[in-house]
């Protein structure tokens, strides 16, 4: 089945994706494939603003009729907002998951992180070779 | 004039409140006025808000409600993980004496002693099923055994004085409730993946123990269906960092009277009573999840337990074992389902309880590959089941857009209740299936070929699967509004 993977992004390998804003932050949502494996989302637990967070540290929980996920942020960082959209409505992830349903804005510690993730075309081969 | 239709499915029922009529009674059942004992002022002056039926319009209501339901007296029940087999009906009769029902939980040790002997060979028996030293059975439930099993492994521990142990490592395949009870008993949980043929990943293991390691919690068989085969390594690597290994009992079936989880070096154990030793379950309770634990967790078991000296049997309490993590429960766990466990190991014996490991291989493993030759895929072809497997629906769901709900709901349609879905998470498309040891195997062989047809159906026409059930009173339901918009229906508005 095939997938979107917008080339102006950046992913990491347990598919959050990341859009570096012109201000430098880093916005966070999970993709297209992502979303797809975990069906119809009926509830998304945000992080609190001003938390700190490791690189991979889970700080989102998905939650659809399936199961409930974590969400790892990609880089170190301190989280500047949750997405205020998804408590009303958690199932924009799946309809716009490279848009309105972003998840949470991150302020990373170190500018370069983003350029350590994986490029679409990493991600592609990713998900080509994991063949899910 | 009239015309009558035959009824092509079952309706709704109504709630009981629907059928009351002012002043109906069901006088049979009243309770005998003239007898009351409690004194006049102490009695309610308003009726209770209870519905007014006879009693045939209870007996009625209650009998179709059963009907709509699937259930083990009905329908074969693969359930992964839930270990749905039969509950012999003898432990039933034998839990339910008049002495066991009439009996006070305040009723002097000397008046208990009969219920005490049954919990105290209970215990025991367990300890030598498990290869454990020391049993509390006062855990309500699989969960709060879980809880205690890692309250324990806290209080040992705390009791070293090593406070700096904050992290409770579990796989990747592991059951839901082992990372929320490691949190609830506030650990940090630490993730370790599994490897390509479902064992735990070693190298990603040592990576993460150390000495902020309090354990491991680990389901073997696991929840992939099969046995870790690391088991001995990751014993050594974990007691070697000085970490305890807590055993989640929720697979025991498939190991009964071959290996057991004290020999695997387990230090701490929870059980399933109402799983693996048959008792009534899937409702919601009452369940029963006794603990086991080797010799130096002894003293931290929770309280009441059963000991027996010369003046007969008794339960210890807080003065007796002062490092306990306490009470669990109002009195001794769910009473009635420690009998009916009790009774079923007295009834089925030590032979018994290894043939109940060898058939629920043997069923999964039949099934497995009955299935397999049917055309369906399974997770872990190169591996032997244990007492259930996995078949994976990623290829139907690629190429005919076929789902597991989908697959799972038509099975409904043919009076099999379906098998668990989306679990474990990290096998696309699943289907987890148990067919456990109590089914024969017409009933296996129906069910393959029940499975095969719904293949071909998808193959067909796969739009048939995406509007199942047919014959269900209620068809496809929309999970995201269920899930958003609870709608509880219990009594009508005044």
């Amino acid at each position: 089945m095939s997938t979107t993977i917008p080339a102006e992004l950046r992913y990491t390998s347990s598919h959050e994706w990341a859009r570096e804003n012109l201000d430098g932050t880093l916005t966070i949502g999970i993709t297209e494939h992502a979303q797809r494996a975990l069906g119809d989302i009926v509830f998304v637990d945000l992080p609190v603003a001003g938390r700190h967070m490791a690189a991979g540290e889970a700080c989102v929980v998905v939650e659809s009729v399936k199961a409930a996920s974590d969400v790892y942020c990609p880089v170190a960082g301190v989280i500047l907002e949750g997405n205020p959209g998804l408590s009303a409505a958690p199932e924009l992830v799946n309809s716009d998951p490279y848009g309105e349903g972003w998840l949470f804005r991150v302020q990373p510690s170190a500018p370069s992180d983003w350029g350590g993730l994986l490029t679409a075309q990493s991600y592609a081969e990713l998900l080509s070779t994991s063949g899910d | 004039m009239n015309t009558l239709s035959a009824v092509s499915r079952p309706e709704l029922e109504p709630t009981i409140f629907d059928l009351s009529a002012s002043g109906r009674r069901a006088t049979a059942q009243a309770p005998a006025l003239a007898n009351c004992t409690v004194p006049a002022n102490l009695r309610r002056r308003v009726r209770p808000r209870l519905p007014e039926v006879s009693e045939l319009q209870a007996l009625r209501h209650y009998t179709r409600l059963s009907r709509l339901n699937f259930s083990i007296d009905t329908n074969f029940y693969p359930l992964g993980s839930c270990t749905m087999k039969y509950n012999p009906r003898g432990c039933n009769q034998y839990a339910m004496l008049p002495e066991f029902l009439g009996h006070h939980p305040y009723a002097h040790a000397s008046l208990s002693q009969g219920f005490l002997e049954s919990l105290f060979e209970l215990q025991e028996m367990l300890c030598d099923v498990t290869g454990m030293k020391a049993v509390s059975l006062t855990p309500m439930a699989g969960a709060q055994g879980e809880f205690a099993g890692v309250a324990m492994i806290r209080a040992f521990h705390r009791q070293r004085g090593d406070f700096h142990r904050d992290e409770i490592i579990v796989t990747q395949a592991a059951h839901g409730t082992n990372p929320a009870t490691a949190s609830m008993c506030g650990f940090k949980v630490v993730e370790v993946p599994c490897d390509a043929t479902g064992d735990c990943d070693i190298e990603a293991l040592k990576r993460v123990a150390g000495p902020r390691t309090a354990g491991i919690m680990l389901t073997n068989p696991s929840t992939l269906g099969v046995f870790e085969r690391h088991i001995a390594e990751i014993r050594s690597i974990v007691h070697g960092v000085g970490g305890l290994l807590y055993y989640d009992g929720a697979n025991l079936n498939a190991i009964l009277g071959i290996v057991r989880p004290g020999d695997m070096g387990f230090d701490v154990i929870h059980m399933n009573l109402h799983k693996t030793f048959a008792t009534p379950h899937g409702g919601g309770g009452p369940g029963s999840g006794a603990v086991g634990v080797a010799e130096r967790l002894a003293p931290f078991l929770p309280i009441p337990v059963v000991a027996k000296s010369a003046e007969g049997y008794r339960f210890l309490d807080e003065r007796d074992c002062p490092l306990s993590i306490g009470r669990l429960s109002g009195f001794m766990g769910n009473a009635g389902v420690l009998l009916r466990a009790y009774i079923y190991i007295r009834m089925i014996g030590r032979e018994g309880l290894r043939r109940v490991g060898e058939f629920a291989t043997l069923n999964a493993n039949y099934l497995m590959a009955r299935l397999q030759q049917a055309g369906f895929q399974v997770a872990f072809p190169a591996r032997r089941a244990t007492h259930e497997f996995i078949v994976t629906l990623k290829a139907e769901s690629r190429d005919l857009g076929v789902t597991a709900t989908d697959v799972a709901k038509r099975l409904l349609d043919f009076g099999y209740h379906a098998p668990t879905t989306y679990f474990p998470l990290l096998v696309p498309e699943c289907l987890l299936i148990e067919p456990t040891e109590t089914e024969s195997r017409e009933t296996l062989d129906g069910f393959a070929v029940t499975l095969e047809a719904i293949l071909n159906e998808a193959r067909e026409d796969v739009s048939r699967l995406k509007e199942a059930p047919y014959t269900l009173p209620v068809r496809r339901l929309d999970d995201v509004r269920a899930a958003k918009q609870l709608e509880l229906v219990w009594r009508p508005d005044p």
